[in-house]
């Protein structure tokens, strides 16, 4: 089955019905914000939400990741790689699903990341489209990213009374089949998915003042531009826009020793470029000093290295560094700026 | 092998952990500057190429990167020299003969020595520069029929400062290679020149166009150090320089050497001079300081 349909009063019994299939994380509301937490009944989430604080990526990259344990005498490694288990991701919005498909080159690329690589073979995910902007924060339409493009087992689309599932693998072909209360798509159906999909379309504009042709030559000619000046004026260096990315990978590798100071492990947890430390070598030299050329840094590597390197935005729009930032600094604002001064030039 | 065996081979081992390595001998040279003779369990070889770095790791304090400053073709050892400088370090410098230490790597991709081959070498090296431009010097000797002219400019603070001067006092007495070294202050017993590096290179008679010029040094020599040796007429692709970043993870990931779109522990540390004009704007702008 490619197409599927099931009604929205289904939707908590096929929910049920992956309970044995392993973990589920879902969003939850939490307190004025969302989060993604374990999910026991579907009653618990709310799928209809703005981006949650962090995204889901502390499932599939968390932010201490336990590499493996040692003895420093005699000097001994455990086995590295230790079990992982089967987990699903439950309503994903597209620009997540976006953030993970960026995950996927980076951590694919040579050496390979066997943690990564694993806990992705482990991961199921359903995402579920939106058919409005969660607020205007986002800038999801301007990098194509309010669309679904791969990446997921199953996708929800909302088409008032039913869902329409688009089935993409064979793990998202097993949490449908025999299942009574999913039918196959059928023209009328379609024709509800097209007219969903036409109002969808309506809502969604670029955010940005300008095409993604023109961003790119706005970043290509901006390196040395007042914008970042000013975005490094008002950075306050707290972090949070890295921290709560869905395509920042930048980690630390820490070691903890366990009270015998004899047995620990070896860790990675998140690191931020926005650390004023980040770039520091140990005998005092910073290779980017300044909040400006941080944050500079971060920009570039969503709007343009990424490009360079993978062929790919690694902005997914999803709006969270705007919307955690305590400076205000918008994002579109920032590349606005930008595409307004390349203008006047 | 298909795509999905060779998933599983990959999920196997971790590219985090290091080999069992021991130290075999120690030597200061400098009150902060030891050199550890490392031999890796199984008496395996490294198997590295001059100008690439390993991570050395010390359960309990971290890993750093470290460049390897012996030559490939020395079997049996490789030889690192540290800089009491940070946690790592401090604890590797308690270390003695016998002692235990995590190795992995090697990691980055070294000096173009296919390309230098057949031509005029010229080494200039500002302070602990020459720590991985030994690997270098050492694989030249060893190949010395490989190579044309070699020059070899050692810059440092003060005399106290020069490492390995045992072996320098080799490299002075061979009639098939140019030594000279200059110190930024004296001290009476100093018998050498004076003053800052910059100042040995307009005496470098190799022929400009035949030379490829390995400099490594402090970020702030690079500067002063290229615009001499551009003004000696070597083009802009054989002026190779090797830049000093925190390579944490040494695998292209981690973020934190990257300069632009380029992570150094992967497309570096050696970079020629017309490599990094292309990173245009963080070659002037503090992040790269050449």
């Amino acid at each position: 089955m490619k197409y599927g349909i099931i009604s929205k009063t289904d939707l908590s019994r096929w929910f049920d019905s992956l309970k044995g299939r392993g973990k589920i994380y879902g969003p939850k509301r939490k307190e004025n914000a969302f989060v993604f937490r374990p999910v026991n009944e579907f009653a618990e989430m709310s799928l209809i939400y703005i981006p949650t604080i962090l995204p889901p990526k502390k499932y599939y990259f968390p932010q201490k990741e336990f590499l493996f344990k040692f003895k420093i005498k005699p000097f001994k490694t455990s086995k590295a790689i230790k079990k992982f288990e089967e987990f699903i991701l439950f309503g994903v919005h597209t620009c997540d699903i976006a953030g993970i498909q960026c995950m996927d080159v980076v951590f694919n690329e040579k050496p390979a990341d066997p943690n990564y690589l694993n806990r992705k073979d482990k991961m199921t995910i359903i995402g579920i489209e939106c058919m409005d902007y969660c607020d205007r924060y986002a800038n999801c339409a301007a990098v194509g990213t309010h669309i679904y493009k791969g990446g997921y087992d199953i996708m929800l689309t909302d088409v008032g009374d039913a869902y329409v599932l688009h089935v993409n693998s064979e793990k998202g072909e097993n949490l449908v089949k025999g299942k009574k209360y999913i039918r196959a798509m059928e023209t009328h159906d379609e024709e509800k998915l097209n007219r969903a999909l036409a109002e969808k379309s309506n809502k969604f504009h670029n955010e940005f003042n300008g095409t993604l042709a023109e961003i790119d030559q706005a970043f290509a000619d901006g390196f040395f531009s007042t914008v970042w000046a000013d975005v490094g004026r008002r950075c306050v260096g707290c972090t949070n826009c890295t921290a709560v990315c869905p395509t920042c990978y930048c980690f630390d590798v820490v070691d903890e020793v366990s009270l015998n100071l004899n047995d620990g492990g070896r860790y990675r947890v998140w690191n931020y470029c926005q650390m004023d430390d980040f770039a520091r070598v140990a005998t005092g030299e910073d290779f980017r000093p300044g909040r400006d050329s941080r944050q500079r840094h971060r920009y570039y590597r969503k709007f343009q290295y990424s490009v360079r390197k993978y062929n790919k935005y690694f902005c997914t729009g999803c709006g969270r560094c705007t919307r955690t930032c305590m400076a205000n600094i918008s994002l579109i604002e920032t590349v606005n700026s930008l595409l307004d001064e390349r203008r006047k030039r | 092998m298909n795509s999905h065996q060779a998933f599983l081979e990959i999920l196997k081992t971790s590219p985090y952990k290091p080999m069992k390595a021991k130290i075999i001998k120690t030597h200061d040279y400098t009150a902060h500057e030891r050199l550890l003779r490392i031999v890796l369990e199984d008496e395996r070889e490294l198997g590295h190429w001059p100008g690439q770095f390993v991570e050395l790791s010390l359960f309990g304090f971290g890993e750093a990167p470290i460049s390897v400053c012996s030559s490939p073709t020395e079997k049996g050892y490789f030889d690192l020299t540290v800089r009491r400088v940070g946690a790592v370090t401090e604890a590797l410098h308690r270390l003695k003969r016998g002692n235990v230490l995590g190795i992995r790597g090697p990691y980055g991709n070294g000096f173009p020595l296919d390309k230098m081959h057949g031509n005029n070498i010229l080494i200039v090296a500002g302070g602990l520069g020459i720590v991985p431009l030994r690997a270098l010097i050492h694989y030249i000797l060893d190949k010395r029929k490989d190579f044309g002219e070699v020059q070899i400019l050692l810059g440092c603070k003060t005399p106290q400062d020069v490492l390995f001067n045992d072996e320098i006092a080799h490299w002075r007495k061979r009639t098939d290679i140019k030594f000279s070294c200059t110190v930024d202050k004296a001290d009476p017993d100093w018998k050498g020149n004076i003053g800052l590096i910059t100042g040995l290179i307009p005496g470098v008679t190799l022929r400009p166009q035949q030379t490829y010029a390995v400099v490594v040094g402090p970020p702030i020599m690079y500067k002063f150090v290229i615009a001499e040796l551009l003004k000696k007429g070597i083009p802009e692709q054989q002026i190779v320089v090797s830049l000093e970043r925190k390579m944490k993870c040494g695998l292209g990931k981690c973020g934190a050497c990257q300069v632009r779109n380029i992570y150094v522990c992967q497309s570096g540390p050696v970079f020629t001079f017309a490599e990094l004009k292309e990173l245009e704007g963080e070659c002037h702008e503090g992040e790269c300081h050449v």
